[in-house]
């Protein structure tokens, strides 16, 4: 084994979600930070209210594959808790989860709740924020893909500091307020997940 | 040199500016749409014009107009958009390029958002023209680089393949500094005009620059051959996103194979054959149909050599390959996972937006064909696709852009009550107009419902060149009386009023028209937004 750093991440979600966003900004710090980005995105069809997922690769090394093999993921990180069980085959035995318990519903035959919560909790290392709760008290009920980075945030290759900044850049252009909730919804997932 | 974080549309889209670029043509569809919203953006103020067309084949002919005038041209579609230009495709490498031209297709094996899998790659082996297909970024930029470069000295059209993995990725790009336009210069009529005199000198010409296209892949830097000396038990030959997956799987593995990477086609058969001879055991590892795996197989294989790859069921032959699909067939024990165990993962299919117009439209439609268990809705491609689902299922096909008329009239024909077909505006753009006038001549008993939403919409909202009251003129135009052209409003509010009309049109025994006009919530969405930003 070497001793490069890398990670490798599954973002999860519903199309419209916003994880597009949050790839953003990890890819962005990771850059920043001197890291090889890899990064698979969704467009078209899924994007309509379907299940998409994002690979996203760091490394101090040559990244080969745009895929993340399966059993190689470090984090799976999810905006929605069924999304984070349907990758899970994705996931290192060690590897960790960090998701929304928050579910997105808009399909008839979604599982129980309460079942789904608790087969996420058992799984070591496991991670779950009420994103929906947290990006109300932020102030925009549209930040929890931001709180769910927050959350994440401790567990990222790239510096805390470093996603923050990029957090900035890219709200700034939608104005003070939106920028404001987003940076507070980023700092309560963060809290969250301690 | 510089940085920049590109998808792999958008690497092909700078490669091809920064080759003197000056006209590129597109229709949308995915995974390709990204290349022309980039040319777009990065356009803007510049020098050369890149535009939406209103089909693939008029992109198509554009771009070769561009490329006849002696100006490098580009254009771009996803697979099944090289169907639609096919015709003028596999003309154009017996006229050839003057300019550089190149052809950029991009292929969606596993069907993320497609209606087939089929490689771009048979295409250009069909017309044998050179194709260019790019593993990473990097390669992407610097290909359409190289293709332009290649197109202009053999004069003929350059084909890029794609596959969503990569156009739909984004990573680091190394940028040089750009190449001017080039300035506008004549060619020979007797080139362009394929009559069947010039066709046959055209065409000979095609056939005996072959040669010369399998030396230039054999030696293109982006093909590549490492024999290993001392091991001969396992040869691969990788294209594309394989060869990534190839190299991913053999990092720590202990495995050491010798490898050939084809980048460039027609096919290196020297470097095939080299690496062939040297190894008792091939893999051919490639993103699509089992082009190489074919071509070097024959009939019955290579006598004292196992092949094996998709043909040989070692990969899949259907869907993309994977990590995991290529790690197997290189024989190796998959990674340690976890597994969700018995938890039943519903699935979560794409569906129409909460509120969307075309919801609203097939209420009615469906409300209006109630009782009548004939009635079979030929669907076209778009939003309204997604129309099939539950709670909807509202349509009953999905074949081609264009084909709900056409189904619709031959189905009527054959006795089918009530036909209906369903299109959107700018689908109806691209290839429902002509398969309207044939229905229109015939007074063919059906409707057409045309869902005119004021946009491209589920390629992400790019402008419809039939849309408005252009769409309407068009309607009368092809000779649909006024009478039987008749507008509604997809809204709650007005559902019973059309249920009525489309009632009363159903009834009608002859051909007619219904368009229901509402603006898609995205595209109002994002006209809010640029409104906001003004
Ligand atoms: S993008 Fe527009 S047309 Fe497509 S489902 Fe949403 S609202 Fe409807």
């Amino acid at each position: 084994m070497s001793d490069t750093r890398k990670q490798d991440i599954i973002l999860a979600g519903v199309g419209g979600q916003g994880i597009l966003s949050i790839a953003f900004v990890i890819d962005s710090a990771a850059l920043k930070e001197g890291f090889h980005v890899k990064q698979a995105e969704v467009h078209g069809m899924a994007q309509r209210g379907g299940a998409v997922t994002s690979h996203l690769r760091l490394s101090e090394a040559r990244i080969w594959s745009d895929l993340i093999p399966r059993g190689g993921a470090d984090l799976i990180l999810s905006v929605e808790p069924l999304e984070a069980l349907r990758y899970l085959d994705y996931l290192k035995p060690d590897g960790r989860i960090v998701t929304s318990s928050a579910p997105f519903i808009n399909i008839p035959d979604y599982p129980d709740q309460a079942d789904l919560l608790r087969r996420i909790k058992v799984l070591p290392g496991s991670v779950v924020v009420d994103s929906d709760a947290l990006a109300k008290e932020a102030g925009s009920g549209r930040a929890q893909n931001t709180v769910m980075l927050g959350a994440a945030a401790r567990y990222l290759l790239p510096r805390e500091e470093t996603l923050r900044e990029f957090v900035r850049v890219l709200f700034e252009r939608r104005g003070e307020k939106i920028l404001e909730a987003n940076l507070k919804a980023f700092e309560l997932g963060r809290q969250a997940s301690a | 040199m510089s940085m920049e974080i590109l998808l792999g549309d958008e690497a092909v889209g700078l490669g091809a500016v920064h080759a003197g670029l000056s006209g590129a043509y597109s229709y949308p569809g995915t995974p390709a749409s990204e290349i022309m919203e980039y040319l777009i953006r990065i356009g803007r103020g510049a020098s050369f014009k890149a535009a939406w067309s209103v089909n693939e084949k008029t992109a198509f002919e554009e771009a070769l107009g561009c490329s006849y005038a002696g100006k490098r041209a580009f254009v771009s579609f996803k697979h099944v958009g090289l169907n639609v230009a096919a015709d003028p495709f596999m003309s154009a490498a017996l006229t050839g390029a003057n300019g550089g031209f190149i052809v950029c297709s991009g292929d969606d094996p596993s069907m993320h958002s497609s209606q087939n899998e089929q490689d771009s790659r048979f295409y250009a082996q069909f017309a044998l023209i050179p194709c260019f297909e790019p593993a990473d970024h990097q390669e992407a930029y610097d290909m359409a680089r190289e293709a332009f470069e290649l197109s202009e000295r053999v004069k003929l059209p350059v084909m890029i393949r794609l596959t969503t993995r990569l156009a739909h990725s984004r990573a680091g790009v190394e940028t040089r500094p750009p190449r001017p336009e080039n300035e506008i210069r004549t060619g020979a009529r007797q080139c362009w005009t394929l009559l069947p005199g010039n066709a046959r000198v055209q065409f000979k010409r095609v056939l005996d620059l072959q040669p010369e296209l399998v030396r230039y892949a054999s030696e293109s830097p982006f093909t590549r051959l490492e024999l290993q000396p001392d091991d001969r038990r396992l040869g691969i030959i990788a294209s594309g996103l394989g060869y990534n997956y190839v190299r991913e799987n053999l990092e720590g593995s202990g495995l050491r194979p010798s490898i050939l990477k084809i980048s460039v086609y027609p096919i290196p058969e020297d470097l095939v054959r080299r690496l062939v001879e040297h190894c008792d055991t091939i893999l051919v590892a490639e993103e699509g149909y089992p082009l190489i795996e074919r071509q070097i197989r024959g009939l019955f294989g290579i006598p004292g050599k196992i092949l094996i790859g998709k043909m040989s069921g070692h990969l899949p032959l259907q869907g993309e390959l994977t990590p995991e699909t290529v790690r197997a067939a290189l024989g190796l024990a998959p990674l340690a996972r976890r597994t969700a165990g018995d938890l039943p993962l519903a699935n979560r299919p794409p569906q129409l937006c909460v509120g969307c117009p075309h919801a609203d439209t097939f209420k009615a439609l469906k409300k209006a064909l109630e009782g009548q268990p004939g009635a079979t809705i030929f669907s076209d491609i778009g939003c309204y696709t997604l129309g099939y689902f539950p709670p909807h299922n509202a349509v009953d096909s999905c074949v081609c852009m264009g084909a709900s008329v056409g189904m619709a009239h031959g189905a009527s024909r054959a006795g089918v009550h009530p036909a209906v077909g369903v299109i959107g505006d700018s689908t109806f753009g691209h290839s429902g107009i002509t398969a309207l006038l044939s229905a229109a001549t015939a007074d063919a008993n059906m409707v057409l419902v045309i869902l005119d939403n004021c946009t491209v919409a589920m390629t992400g909202t790019q402008p419809s060149f039939s849309t408005g009251r252009r769409l309407l003129e068009i309607v009368r135009g092809v000779g649909v009386p006024a009478e039987r052209l008749r507008v509604i409003t997809p809204l709650p509010k007005f559902h019973e009023e059309n249920v009525r009309v489309l009632r009363e049109e159903i009834a009608h025994p002859g051909l007619s028209v219904v368009v229901a006009v509402r603006e898609c919530l995205e595209e109002a969405k994002k006209k809010n937004k640029l409104g906001g930003a003004q």
